[in-house]
């Protein structure tokens, strides 16, 4: 017999592996295998050499820490990504194996913990965002963005082809959506440079061609747009409005829904998800009811079962590509389970009071730290408007000379903005949360000081 | 038994989580026109919710329970140090935008990971972007689109794709703006090379081919097959689905692949999470590489030299998701990768697919089996017995769950009626296979004896079949939608 490799995680003894052969009647493993070509059988593979437990968490943790992380670091930077503070019952909900290593829920009576959590996180999503409808999750706001850019296109009467975008939208959300969309002969406009940052310019691009207007806000800088009378301008040539926010924002800010917005969608990392360098991360999708058969993605529904229970099933998967292949109206067969799970109980504990306190929490820091960086000699807060927690400082020097000083004393300063507008030539994005403290402002603006000096 | 919505505990006033007093001096807040109203989220305490979520993770079934054998899905063993190497905070606490030199750990491990990769399906160049199998396989249309638009042979526009295939594949082929051409299976089971070769043309941009098949079966013509389709300037795309049966038996690239996605949820042991997070990196061939997304982590020289870096490939496509994908995906499995190594892999593929035969063997004479012979990881079964006329394959998966197993993959694939997809996986041992085996045994007993048991089942479960009619047609989709009287 052939030597079988154990590990912990295969249980077979070698005399089982005999009697498993011979019920069903082969003689060794190799000829389990005789259907590969024989030239390409058995290859060997050059990995390293297999550790035990103790040793691989070792190294793991060696890996770890080369790292610089965010428990160290007073962290200033956001961007998409965001550090706040994840109450230790997130970690208790989602370390529960129950949810963790089960599948997707298509067998609603062994599922409805994670059916039911699923309706949960939709109904509070739908909450913040003020919209009809929530999917069960995309993979991240980025994709989230993609799929309502195709879905626009699929809404609009003879599949209109050209799609206006913000320059601050997420630049990697920007790059997503035409990365996504290389098949379908689209157009993009309005994000070439910053003159057409105001919504109101964008909105002066909207024709009847358009399919869709998405627009960030807060946007990429932290700015804070008024959006009303906005939808109204789009939906004249019979267009959509997309609107990409960010979760904790809409702690205090006025909601997508309330602005006749016909999809909200955005990165749900903030709310009880590490940073994790990027991922995973929760993109949440939500529209107007009208277009919930268009929706890409899982949707949960309510509904009763044979005894005459409330039960929860996914629900309209009609739309969905095991069932209409080709026709489907994206390939996506998953969502972000777990990530879901973490931001249903993240949205719970902070409640009604507590989200809104979150918010208020980085409102606060964030511009307190404004307004001490705009009086450093030097340094100027480009704020033109109103902010949430990010913010643009034109620096004395090159951003990533200023960073660098930063870094000395364990401080992550903020995104350098001029690779992506280069107009914004020594301008960071910096942003503050709840998990900043007074200190660790008093400390950034020391050291910013010290750069310009 | 069942659980009522979190929104049901919420009373006025309580609250789950204390927040700090606010220690900056507090600026007035936007004008009102710019403020939400309402925010009507629950108002529960800690404990209560707590509680709710342990009765709702009560309501599931896992693989931490018992056996999963859902077929293309590979739900084995998900080990707890990949959870533990996860969530340590030098991975989990570091923010994607920090500059390359603090964050060196994870770009080490990053392309650490690529290399396995590479080495384990012998592939040049990898890419861990993609966030799933259903991205990865979005990616590899792409790249192969990408191909063939850089070449300026813009009239491929076709996909071949086998009528076994999963339907991520046809939906993949449509995002990307191709037609899908079907190929059809042959009484083997396997790609009909006759019917592949009428539809060769210089109008076919690839095939796609999931290796093996999901029948479970190995496509044994696959030299030919790839031969065929590059022959016509085509390029293979490979559906890394069923990967867990060949780690260590065969290298893809060495079939001819082209481009290839990885379930690391699947064959490389990361858990499914409820539906996700998990992780669809793509490998490529030296012809498609410089088209993966990115960017992808890099070394400063050869010899895996350090400083490590982020770089996008030449002719990328772009980006598929914001930054470098599930990274914390990729902590797992590159734990699970460096604990087994290729002995280690060798001999997971080695019993998976013993496992998968063994449960054939035991089960064929019950459940007829319309390909039967050597599997590989996973087999077909009919869920329509010979005596039972008015029991369904539903019935018998339904009737799993009273008997404590998570049912098999049903009714697909769609070329097998009353399909039952078996994928027991290599962490199963014996005893439990035996015990499914006579669970669906008894079944078949009960199926001629007493079929109104399996019409009425699960009746072991939280809940009993559901009305997905009512979900439909209702549409109840957050609890705002329920009506007073509900």
């Amino acid at each position: 017999m052939s030597s079988t490799a154990r590990s912990p995680f295969v249980p077979h003894t070698a005399a089982e592996v005999e009697a498993m052969l011979a019920r069903i009647g082969l003689r060794n493993l190799d000829e389990l295998f005789e259907a590969i070509p024989a030239d390409a059988r058995f290859p060997a593979i050059d990995l390293p050499q297999p550790l035990s437990e103790m040793e691989a968490m070792a190294e793991l943790r060696a890996l770890a820490d080369e790292n610089k992380n965010l428990e160290h670091l007073a962290c200033f930077l956001g961007a998409g990504a965001y550090q706040h503070y994840i109450p230790s019952i997130v970690s208790h909900v989602t370390g529960r194996s129950e949810f963790y290593t089960a599948y997707t829920p298509y067998q609603p009576e062994v599922s409805q913990g994670t059916l039911q959590s699923i309706f949960e996180y939709q109904s509070m999503i739908c909450e913040l965002t003020g919209m009809d409808v929530s999917n069960a999750s995309h993979y991240d706001g980025a994709t989230a963005a993609a799929e309502s850019v195709i879905m626009a296109v699929s809404a609009s009467r003879d599949k209109k082809k050209r799609i206006v975008l913000s320059p601050t939208l997420h630049p990697e959300y920007r790059e997503t959506i035409r990365t996504y969309t290389q098949g379908m002969d689209l157009t993009f406009v309005g994000d070439q440079d910053l003159s057409t940052r105001d919504p109101n310019a964008l909105a002066a691009l909207v024709d009847d061609e358009t399919a869709c207007l998405i627009v960030q806000n807060p946007d990429f800088m932290g700015r804070i747009w008024d959006l009303e009378g906005l939808a109204d301008q789009v939906h004249a040539h019979k267009a959509l409005l997309v609107v990409a926010c960010n979760p904790i924002a809409l702690g205090l800010l006025r909601t997508p829904g309330s602005l006749d917005a016909d999809v909200a969608i955005g990165e749900g990392q903030p709310l009880g998800i590490p940073p994790s360098y990027g991922g995973p991360g929760l993109g949440f999708f939500t529209c107007k009811r009208e277009h919930v058969r268009r929706t890409a993605g899982r949707i949960v529904g309510q509904t009763l079962d044979t005894r005459g229970q409330t039960g929860y099933v996914i629900t309209l998967a009609t739309r969905e590509q095991h069932i209409r292949r080709e026709r489907a109206t994206s390939n996506i067969c998953s969502n972000q389970g777990l990530n879901a799970l973490a931001a249903c109980v993240y949205m719970a504990a902070l409640g009604k009071q507590g989200l809104r306190e979150v918010a208020a929490l980085c409102y606060h820091k964030a511009h307190y730290a404004a307004q001490r960086i705009d009086q450093l000699p030097g340094y100027t807060v480009l704020a033109d408007g109103p902010f949430f927690h990010e913010f643009v400082v034109r620096c004395p020097r090159p951003v990533s000379t200023v960073n660098a000083h930063l870094l000395e004393q364990d401080i992550l300063g903020g995104l350098d903005l001029q690779p992506i507008y280069p107009s914004l030539t020594n301008c960071m994005l910096l942003c503050a949360t709840e998990v900043n403290t007074s200190a660790q402002i008093d400390r950034l603006v020391a050291a910013l000081q010290e750069v310009s000096a | 038994m069942t659980e009522p919505l979190i929104i049901d505990l919420s009373e006025v006033g309580r609250r789950g989580v204390s927040l700090p007093a606010c220690d900056v001096p507090e600026t007035a807040l936007p004008p009102e026109t710019l403020l939400r109203d309402s925010l009507d989220l629950p108002e529960v305490s800690e404990g209560d919710l707590m509680r709710h979520f342990v009765h709702l993770s009560q309501m599931n079934y896992a693989v931490d329970i018992g056996m999963y054998p859902l077929g293309s899905c590979t739900m084995k063993y998900n080990p707890k140090v990949n959870e533990d190497a996860a969530a340590l905070p030098g991975f989990a606490s570091t923010h994607p935008y920090q500059p390359a030199e603090t964050v060196q750990g994870n770009l080490k491990l990053m392309y650490g990971l690529q290399e396995c990769l590479n080495a384990i399906t012998g592939f040049a160049a990898a890419s861990l972007q993609p966030a799933a199998g259903a991205q990865g396989e979005l990616t590899g249309a792409l790249m192969i689109r990408a191909y063939h638009q850089a070449r300026g042979d813009t009239q491929r526009t076709l996909m071949l794709i086998p009528d076994s295939a999963h339907g991520t594949n046809p939906a993949s082929t449509a995002m990307v703006g191709m037609e899908m051409v079907e190929i059809k299976s042959d009484a083997r089971g396997l790609v009909d090379l006759a019917d592949l070769r009428a539809h060769l043309s210089d109008r076919v941009a690839g095939m796609m081919l999931t290796n093996p098949n999901t029948l479970g079966l190995f496509e044994r013509d696959i030299l030919e097959i790839t031969r065929m389709v590059h022959d016509v300037g085509g390029l293979m795309y490979g559906d890394g689905a069923n990967l867990n049966a060949l780690l260590g038996i065969v290298r893809p690239a060495e079939l001819g692949f082209d481009v290839m996605h990885l379930n690391l949820h699947k064959t490389f042991s990361t858990p499914h999470g409820g539906g996700g997070p998990g992780s669809g990196p793509v490998v490529a061939a030296p012809v498609l590489a410089d088209f993966l997304p990115g960017p992808t982590a890099t070394a400063a020289g050869p010899g895996d030299k350090a400083p490590y870096g982020l770089t996008m490939p030449v002719q990328s496509i772009g980006r598929v998701k914001a930054f470098y994908g599930h990274f914390g995906i990729l902590v797992r499995a590159y734990t699970y990768i460096r604990m087994l190594g290729a002995a280690g892999l060798k001999g997971v593929s080695q019993i998976a697919v013993l496992n998968a035969n063994y449960l054939q063997a035991l089960l064929k004479d019950t459940y007829p089996v319309p390909h039967a012979g050597v599997c590989m990881h996973e087999f077909v079964a009919m869920g329509q017995l010979p005596d039972a006329s008015d029991v369904r394959a539903l019935d018998i998966a339904k009737r799993l769950i009273d008997y404590g197993y998570h049912p098999p993959t049903n009714y697909f694939p769609l070329i097998v009626p009353e399909a039952l997809m078996i994928e027991p996986t290599e962490t199963e041992p014996k005893r439990v296979l035996d015990a499914f085996a006579q669970a669906l045994i008894d079944i078949a007993r009960e199926a001629r004896e007493q079929p109104e048991l399996l019409h009425a089942a699960p009746v072991n479960s939280p809940v009993g079949r559901m009305d997905e009619v009512r979900a439909a047609r209702t549409l109840v989709l957050r609890w705002q939608d329920r009506t007073t009287t509900e």
